[in-house]
């Protein structure tokens, strides 16, 4: 049978103020991997609780397989969790921990047996069984909570920032194996976190989360290249993009000294916001490409290559453009350097909306439902 | 090779203890040893209170001594009917208060009041609360019709007893209450939603995770209990002084009486020192539990 989970115009409201949660509709299939992302306090983590009964909803609907079960108490609703912290009970062993939301269910011990031992084998976990979470280490202890959220065989799994407890190394490691693991359980995942490397590597979508608001739902690679609106556009990618707030004149943007076509899709403003990733910059071939002359005032080594950062003189302030350039190139402050902006690798941006104008080169069907109102405060 | 630093400071140790485990000596050690050391003469009035040696003499009345018998067996009544009833009422209390809910702060408050007065006091107030012709207890009785004549609650041997361990009760379940509520806030939110999910109901959630992670806080709040109920002396004393008829007479209050009363010193260090062995055996056992309890919770077992 194929699983599903909905949110039908979901909101939490605590007060007339603090509204984590704005309206958010979306749905997760079978074998789907779905990552609320937002900065800390965009309702990613509301959301979860509310899918979880953790926190009722103001007002719209949790569907699971179709079922409304937003009235429902967290245990009727036949989903896992892998807390942040974990939550696995200190004072029981691996093997009770894991079998602690079987027992409660009240499963026949052979079946727990049996499903123990399919997740431990999975998981390698054999040696710990009967050791207590305070003699694991951090990856050990969270592979645990994955044990005890697979041996459920939920309907929905609900990761909250599972990795965040972990160092650099073993995030990396982790990640992957998460990526493995619930690729292969057919079930709808939503993991949220604020990491936007998770998002992208782990997510079958992304649904980028900022002030309660959807921002963008879809697959990591459409995120990345056509960032719904400037918010998006600047939580995605690191180095953040640069955003240049320029000037018009008959459709074109002016860029220091440098007219720049507009898009198809503008209707001629006096003003629009230009955005490229410091990695789509990149140092003038020839004199025939249009580039802008700039000076280096700082340069930050990244190892495999350089992050620029270049003051370029135009009409009125001047403004700064980061660009990952080549070790190769042996840039040093004060050079002066000249930057091309390839046509098609810039996103252009309302000035007052902040919301993407299509171009050319944008895929036809736009599915982002972008909601960024003018006034947040309701 | 010698770890110099640590010597150093191992030695600073020790000589900034020193003060502390003097006094400690000339305020706990010296007197134990007396009292032993007593426990072996005859010193009462029947010599002028000169001290006579008598060997077991003293343990050998006590065996024999009814009334110490009859003190010790009212001791560990009250010890173990209020102990368990202020870990009950401690727990619900504490729960209760573990709670969010509107004005907790004013209810933490006023739920520790009665452990902060004085003894004495309320000694006295819940002597007038049971008294047999002007208390509270027998007015509302008579008002709801449950009784035709005031009951004598103090005038009693069971119902003195039973008195005393209800005002006992009152005064000290707010004690653990608050110790109680100190370590349920200790347990992280996170593990009850992790049980709510896996859909178990309170009750499930209460066994499975608050008493096990709850137990050293309750080992550490029966150890004081202990100590304390098993040595009760105030509240009884201003209560019923021990009567009637010696129902209520613990043997704090059997040890005063002997020295303080009957000026048998004597007897009183012999009194005191099987009653000393008697409370360290009891918290020996308490600390064995609470040490194996507290790795358990922690997962280190």
């Amino acid at each position: 049978m194929d699983k599903k989970l909905e949110l039908v115009d979901l909101r939490k409201q605590f007060n007339a103020k603090v509204v984590p949660v704005k309206n958010v509709s979306l749905s997760v299939g079978s074998g789907e991997f779905l990552t609320l992302l937002g900065p800390s306090g965009c309702g990613k983590s509301t959301i979860l609780r509310l899918i979880a009964g953790l926190e009722q909803p103001t007002s719209g609907q949790v569907l699971i397989n179709g079922k409304d079960v937003s009235r429902l108490s967290p245990g009727d609703r036949n989903i896992a969790m892998v807390f942040q912290s974990y939550a696995l009970y200190p004072h029981m062993t691996v093997r009770e921990n894991i079998a602690s939301g079987l027992k409660l269910r009240k499963t026949p011990s052979g079946e727990i047996q049996t499903r123990i031992q399919d997740v431990t084998d999975f998981l390698g976990l054999h040696d710990l069984m009967d050791r207590k979470p305070g003699q694991l280490s951090g990856g050990q202890r969270q592979r645990v909570a994955v044990a005890r959220t697979l041996v459920r065989r939920p309907d929905v799994f609900l990761l909250d920032e599972p990795l965040s407890n972990l160092d650099a190394l073993l995030r990396e490691h982790v990640r992957a194996e998460l990526k493995q693991l619930f690729g292969t359980q057919n079930t709808p995942v939503v993991y949220v976190t604020h990491d936007q490397t998770e998002a992208m590597t782990l997510s079958t979508r992304v649904a980028v989360l900022n002030n309660g608001y959807l921002q963008q739902l879809d697959a990591p690679e459409r995120i990345y290249m056509e960032p719904a609106n400037r918010f998006v556009a600047g939580f995605i990618g690191s180095p953040q993009m640069n955003f240049l707030q320029v000037p018009c004149e008959s459709r074109r943007a002016i860029v220091g000294n440098h007219p720049i076509p507009l898009p198809r899709g503008a209707n001629m403003p006096t003003e629009i916001t230009l955005g490229i990733r410091p990695e789509h910059v990149h140092l003038a071939q020839s004199d025939h490409e249009p580039a802008l002359d700039g000076q280096v005032f700082l340069i930050e080594n990244l190892g495999m290559h350089n992050l620029v950062s270049v003051r370029i003189q135009g009409q009125g302030e001047p403004i700064t453009v980061r660009a990952i350039v080549g070790i190769e190139h042996r840039l040093a402050i004060d050079s002066t350097v000249r930057l091309a902006f390839p046509p098609e690798s810039i996103h252009w941006f309302d000035v007052s909306t902040g919301d993407r104008i299509q171009t050319a080169s944008d895929s036809t069907s736009v599915v982002s439902p972008s909601v960024t109102p003018t006034s947040v405060t309701s | 090779m010698v770890d110099y630093v640590r010597a150093q400071e191992r030695r600073t140790g020790w000589f900034l203890t020193i003060p502390a485990l003097l006094v400690l000596a000339l305020v706990f050690a010296y007197p134990i040893l007396r009292a032993f050391w007593q426990s072996f003469f005859t010193i009462n009035l029947g010599n002028q209170l000169t001290p006579a040696f008598n060997g077991l003499g003293n343990y050998i009345r006590m065996a024999q001594d009814g009334r110490f018998w009859n003190t010790l067996w009212n001791t560990t009544i009250f010890t173990v009917a209020t102990v368990s009833l202020e870990l009950v009422l401690g727990m619900g209390i504490a729960l209760v208060l573990n709670q969010s809910f509107k004005g907790r702060g004013i209810v933490r408050t006023i739920a520790i009041l009665p452990w902060a007065l004085p003894t004495a006091l309320i000694a006295l107030a819940w002597t007038w609360i049971f008294n047999d012709q002007y208390g509270v207890v027998n007015d509302l009785l008579l008002r709801l019709g449950l009784i035709s004549t005031g009951i004598n609650w103090l005038g009693d041997p069971t119902l003195a007893m039973i008195s005393v361990i209800i005002a006992d009760v009152w005064k000290t379940t707010p004690f653990i209450s608050i110790l109680l509520l100190a370590g349920l806030q200790s347990i992280p939110g996170d593990l009850y939603e992790a049980q709510a999910i896996d859909g178990a109901s309170p009750w499930q959630s209460f066994r499975q995770v608050t008493l096990p992670l709850l137990l050293p806080q309750i080992v550490i709040a029966l150890l004081f209990r202990l100590a304390q109920a098993f040595g009760i002396f105030d509240l009884i004393s201003v209560m019923t002084g021990g009567g009637p008829g010696g129902g209520t007479e613990t043997v704090s209050l059997y040890i005063y009486s002997t020295v303080m009363r009957y000026l048998d010193f004597g007897y009183g260090a012999a009194l005191v020192v099987v009653t000393f062995l008697l409370l360290v055996l009891v918290v020996a056992i308490a600390t064995f539990f609470l040490n194996r309890s507290r790795k358990r919770a922690s997962g280190a077992v």
